[in-house]
C-alpha cells in the first residue's frame, strides 16, 4: 500500500485555484521529488497534504486512511511531518529546545529519539545549547529536519530544502535527505534544483499549471529531452518568493 | 547624595519593578497573541481592587491576599479572552486592538461602578521607614515590593526556561505559524499567556497600590510607562521588559532630581511624559528595542 | 414645542454635528487609510486651545489677547494640528498600527500635561474661559441656531469634499493601500505620502471640531471631558455607523451622541448617588455595543462604498501557486 497518495486533488487559496487535479504517490521507502516551473503548484501540493489549504476535490490518503482537509495540528499526530521553506526553526530557542518542540505531541519520553537525531546530525549535538537562529544555513536545515523527525513520522514533506543555499550546502542537504531516507522515512520533496534532486530521487513528478505533466523514475526524467529542455538547462540560483 | 538615593533612586527602583511586572505580561501578549493589549492597565487596576476587597473581608496583609487577587484577576482575564478576543484569533490584529480598547473602558466602568471613584488605601496607617547608616531610609513596603517583584520574575524565568509550556510560549512568540505546524497546542499556549500576563499585571497593580493607593485611573496611568518599557526592551522579550521597566522607572524618578542647581531637572508635572519621550526615541532610533524584539 | 426641548434639540444637533466632524476626520484616518488613532482627544484639545487663545480678549491668566477673527483662528487650529500630526506620523506611520495607537495615546497625554503645566499659556487646570462665540450677540434662539448652522454647513462641506476625494484617484489609491499595500508599492506609488496625507487631514478636522467646541461651550480645560472616553465615543460612532463610509460616520455620530445625551438626561433625573453610577453603566453598555458590532456587524450600519474600479483591467501581482 502506498504511504501517501494524492488523488486528483483540486484546490487553492481563496478564489484562486491552483491545483487542477494532481495525483502523486509515494511508496514505502521512496524519495519522491516534485519539480516544475514557477506557479506550477508544487509547494501547494505539499501544503495540501498538510491541511494548509482547502481542497475542493480529490483525496489524500495516508496508508489508506483518508486525511483530506485535516488541519495541521491533527495531521502531525497522524505521522506526517512538514518542513516549510522558510521560518522552519524557532530562532530564539536553542537547538535542543527546537528538537524538544518537535516532539511536543509525543506522550512518551522523547530523549531516546533525541539521541538518534544527534546521531544522524552530529553537528547538532555539538551546538545543542546554541540559539538556532545563530547557526549557518545548512545547520539550520538540519535543525528543521531533525525537529520534524522527532515524531518518527510515517512520511516527511520537504518544501525546497535547498532554497537560498550556496551550491556547496546544497550537496550537504541532499546528503542529509539521503541519510534521513536511509534511516527509514519516505520523503516527498519539492525542489527548484531539479537536476540534483532527481539524482537522488526514486521517482519524480513534473507539475505544470497545477496538473501532472510527466512522471517517471528519477533517471527517466533526467534522460527525458523534453523535461531537460524545460528545466534542466541551468541550475536555478535565485529563491522563489512565496 | 542621600536625597538622591532616598527620594529618587529607591523610588525609581520600586516603580521600575512594578513597571517591569506589567511589561512582562504585556510583552508576552504582544509577542504571542500579536497585539497591543490596551486593557492591560485595567487588569492591573482590577488586581488592586480585588486585593482591597479581600483585605476588607479578611483583614490580612496585602502580601497575603496577593495570590488570591492574582487568581481572581486571571479568571477575569480568561473570561475576557473567551468572550471578546477569541472571536478575532484569525482576524487582522487591528480588530484585537480595537476590542481591547473597548475592553479598557468596559473594565474601568465596571470597577467604577462596583467600587466607586474615591481613592482608597490598601493598608491603613503609615509605615515609618527604617533608617540605616544614619541616612539610608528604606521603607519595609518598598522591600516587600521589590522582593515580590523579584520572586515573580524568577518564577517567570523558571517557567519559560525549564517547562514545556514555557518553551512552547517562546516558540510561539518566535513563530506562531511554525508552532502550529509543529503540533503545538496553540490554545494552551494562549491560555498560559493570559494566565501569566494577568497574574503579573494584578501583582503590579497590588504592589503599586501598596506603594501609593487604590484608584480607578491607576491602570491608565500605568499604560504608557508599561508600553514604553515593553518597546524599550523589545517586543516579545520578557527579560527586555524587566530591563525596560527598571529603566523607565528610574528615569521617571531621577528626572525630577535637581541635577543642575536647585530646581528639578524636569518639572515633576511632566514625569509621566518621560516614559513617552523614551518610547519616541526608541521608535525613531531602534524600534526593535534594546534586546532586539519584533518589529511588525 | 416646549422652548426647553427646542433648545435641547438644537444643542443635540450642534454637539452631534461636532462629533460628526470628528468622525469624518477619523474616517479619513481609519476608514480610508487604515490607521488607528487613539489620541483623538489630543488633536481635539489642540484645536480647542489654539482657537480659544487666538480669539479671547487679553488677560493675565493665559496667553491671549489676539482677538483674531474666527476663520483665522480655525485655520490656525488646523494648521497647528496638522504640523503636529506630521511629526507624529513621521515617527510612527512606517510601523504597525499598534505602535501608532500607543504613540497617539501618548501624544494626547503629553498635550494634557502641557496644557495642565504651562499655566502661563493656558491657565492650567482652571482652563480658558470667556471664549467668544460667533453670533452670540443675537437674541436666543437665533444665536444657537446660527452656531448650529455653522456646524452643519461645515459638516456638509467636509462631506462633499471627502466624497469627491473618495471617488477621485486619491481615494482609490487609499483603498488599494489598505487592501494590498505591496501591490501599490510595486506600482510605484509613495505609500508613506498617502498615509501621511490621510493622517494629517484627519487630525486637522479633529482640531476644527475642538475649536468649535471651545466656542460653543465658551470654555475649555485640560480635563473638559474624560479624554479617553471622548476618543472612545468617536471610535464607536465610526464603527457602528460604518467605517469607510462618510454617510456612516455622520450617521454614527448623531446616533451615538443622541443615545449618549438622552440617556444622560434620563439618568440625571435619578438621585445623585445613582446618577453617578449610571454614568459607568452607560459607558459599559456603549463599550459592549462596540464589541457586539465588531464581532457581528463589523461593517456597521452603512457598509463601505467601494470606489468604482477604473475602466482598464486591474494590474498587480495575482496570487500564484508555489
Amino acid at each position: 500500500m502506498a504511504t501517501l497518495k494524492l488523488k486528483d486533488v483540486v484546490g487553492g487559496y481563496g478564489d484562486t485555484q491552483i491545483l487542477h487535479g494532481v495525483s502523486i504517490t509515494v511508496d514505502p521507502g521512496e524519495i519522491v521529488v516534485i519539480i516544475g516551473p514557477n506557479g506550477a503548484g508544487k509547494s501547494t501540493a505539499i501544503k495540501a497534504v498538510f491541511g494548509l489549504l482547502k481542497l475542493t476535490g480529490g483525496q489524500i490518503l495516508l496508508e489508506g486512511e483518508d486525511i483530506t482537509n485535516t488541519p495541521p495540528e491533527k495531521v502531525v499526530r497522524n505521522g506526517v511531518c512538514y518542513v516549510p521553506q522558510t521560518a522552519n526553526i524557532f530562532p530564539g530557542l536553542t537547538v535542543e529546545e527546537n528538537l524538544e518542540m518537535g516532539a511536543y505531541v509525543r506522550e512518551d519520553d522523547f530523549r531516546p529519539r533525541l539521541e538518534e537525531i544527534y546521531e544522524m546530525f552530529p553537528p547538532l549535538r555539538e551546538k545543542r545549547r546554541q540559539a538556532a537562529g545563530t547557526l549557518s544555513g545548512g545547520q539550520r536545515q538540519m535543525v528543521a529536519m531533525g525537529k520534524a523527525l522527532m515524531l518518527e513520522p510515517r512520511i516527511l514533506l520537504l518544501d525546497e530544502p535547498t532554497a537560498g543555499l550556496s551550491p556547496k550546502f546544497r550537496g550537504e542537504i541532499f546528503n542529509i535527505v539521503k541519510t534521513v531516507h536511509a534511516a527509514g522515512t519516505p520523503i516527498l520533496m519539492v525542489e527548484q534544483n531539479a537536476k540534483q534532486a532527481l539524482k537522488i530521487a526514486h521517482r519524480g513528478y513534473v507539475l505544470v499549471d497545477g496538473r501532472n505533466k510527466y512522471t517517471g523514475t528519477g533517471q527517466e526524467l533526467l534522460d527525458d529531452p523534453e523535461v531537460a529542455a524545460m528545466f534542466l538547462g541551468g541550475e536555478k540560483t535565485e529563491v522563489e518568493a512565496e | 547624595m542621600s536625597d538622591l538615593i532616598n527620594f529618587h533612586l529607591i523610588p525609581g527602583l520600586v516603580l521600575g519593578s512594578i513597571y517591569a511586572l506589567g511589561a512582562i505580561g504585556l510583552t508576552l501578549t504582544f509577542g504571542i497573541l500579536r497585539f497591543a493589549n490596551f486593557a492591560h492597565g485595567e487588569t492591573m487596576t482590577l488586581g488592586a481592587y480585588f486585593a482591597w476587597t479581600l483585605i476588607q473581608l479578611t483583614g490580612w496583609h496585602p502580601v497575603a491576599v496577593l495570590p488570591m487577587a492574582m487568581g481572581l484577576t486571571v479568571l477575569v482575564a480568561l473570561g475576557i479572552d473567551r468572550g471578546f478576543y477569541k472571536p478575532f484569533r484569525a482576524s487582522a490584529t487591528i480588530m484585537l486592538v480595537i476590542a481591547s480598547f473597548g475592553m479598557m473602558l468596559m473594565v474601568r466602568s465596571v470597577i467604577q461602578f462596583i467600587w466607586g471613584v474615591q481613592v482608597k488605601a490598601l493598608m491603613p496607617g503609615i509605615q515609618m521607614p527604617v533608617v540605616l547608616f544614619d541616612w539610608l531610609r528604606i521603607s519595609p513596603k518598598h522591600l516587600m515590593i521589590v522582593g515580590f517583584a523579584l520572586l515573580l520574575m524568577f518564577a517567570v524565568h523558571y517557567l519559560l526556561t525549564y517547562t514545556k509550556i514555557g518553551k512552547a510560549m517562546r516558540a510561539m512568540s518566535d513563530s506562531p505559524e511554525l508552532a502550529r505546524l509543529t503540533g503545538i497546542n496553540t490554545e494552551s499556549v494562549i491560555r498560559a499567556t493570559w494566565i501569566i500576563g494577568a497574574a503579573l499585571a494584578a501583582a503590579a497593580g497590588v504592589l503599586l497600590a501598596l506603594d501609593t493607593h487604590v484608584h480607578t485611573m491607576m491602570g491608565f496611568k500605568l499604560l504608557l510607562p508599561v508600553f514604553a518599557a515593553t518597546i524599550l526592551g523589545g517586543i516579545g522579550r520578557p527579560y527586555g521588559a524587566v530591563a525596560g521597566g527598571l529603566v523607565i522607572g528610574l528615569a521617571e524618578e531621577l528626572s525630577s532630581y535637581n541635577w543642575i542647581g536647585t530646581e528639578p531637572l524636569l518639572n515633576p508635572g511632566y514625569k509621566a511624559g518621560v516614559a513617552f519621550a523614551i518610547m519616541v526615541v526608541m521608535l525613531i532610533w531602534r524600534p526593535s528595542g534594546l534586546f532586539k524584539g519584533k518589529v511588525y | 414645542m416646549d422652548y426647553g426641548i427646542f433648545l435641547y434639540v438644537i444643542s443635540l444637533l450642534t454637539m452631534g454635528g461636532i462629533y460628526a466632524i470628528l468622525a469624518l476626520g477619523l474616517n479619513i484616518q481609519w476608514g480610508f487609510t487604515g490607521l488607528f488613532n487613539a489620541g483623538i482627544a489630543g488633536f481635539y484639545a489642540i484645536g480647542a486651545y489654539v482657537s480659544a487663545i487666538l480669539t479671547t480678549a487679553p488677560t493675565a491668566r493665559h496667553l491671549g489677547g489676539y482677538e483674531m477673527p474666527y476663520p483665522v483662528a480655525w485655520i490656525a487650529s488646523m494648521v497647528v494640528a496638522g504640523i503636529i500630526a506630521w511629526g507624529v506620523g513621521k515617527i510612527c506611520l512606517r510601523l504597525r498600527s499598534d505602535y501608532l495607537a500607543i504613540a497617539t495615546i501618548g501624544i494626547a497625554e503629553i498635550f494634557r500635561l502641557i496644557l495642565k503645566n504651562e499655566t502661563w499659556a493656558t491657565n492650567g487646570p482652571r482652563g480658558v474661559s470667556m471664549v467668544p462665540k460667533p453670533f452670540e450677540s443675537l437674541p436666543g434662539p437665533w444665536n444657537q441656531l446660527a452656531f448650529l448652522a455653522i456646524v452643519l454647513i461645515t459638516v456638509a462641506l467636509i462631506y462633499l469634499a471627502l466624497e469627491k476625494a473618495r471617488k477621485a484617484p486619491w481615494g482609490r489609491v487609499m483603498t488599494a493601500i489598505r487592501e494590498n499595500e505591496p501591490a501599490v508599492r510595486a506600482a510605484g506609488k509613495n505609500v508613506e505620502r498617502f498615509r501621511m496625507e490621510g493622517f494629517v487631514f484627519g487630525s486637522m478636522l479633529m482640531a476644527l471640531a475642538g475649536a468649535y467646541t471651545a466656542h460653543y461651550l465658551k470654555f475649555i480645560d485640560p480635563n473638559a471631558t474624560d479624554p479617553l472616553a471622548a476618543t472612545f465615543l468617536v471610535w464607536v460612532m465610526l464603527i457602528v455607523g460604518g467605517s469607510a463610509n462618510n454617510k456612516g460616520a455622520i450617521l454614527g455620530a448623531f446616533l451615538i451622541w443622541t443615545i449618549w445625551s438622552a440617556t444622560e438626561i434620563l439618568t440625571s433625573r435619578l438621585p445623585d448617588e445613582l446618577a453617578i453610577r449610571t454614568a459607568y453603566v452607560r459607558m459599559f453598555l456603549i463599550g459592549l455595543l462596540l464589541q457586539i458590532v465588531l464581532q457581528k456587524f463589523p461593517q456597521g450600519i452603512l457598509p463601505e462604498q467601494r470606489p468604482k474600479p477604473p475602466a482598464r483591467p486591474a494590474t498587480g501581482p495575482v496570487e500564484t501557486g508555489d
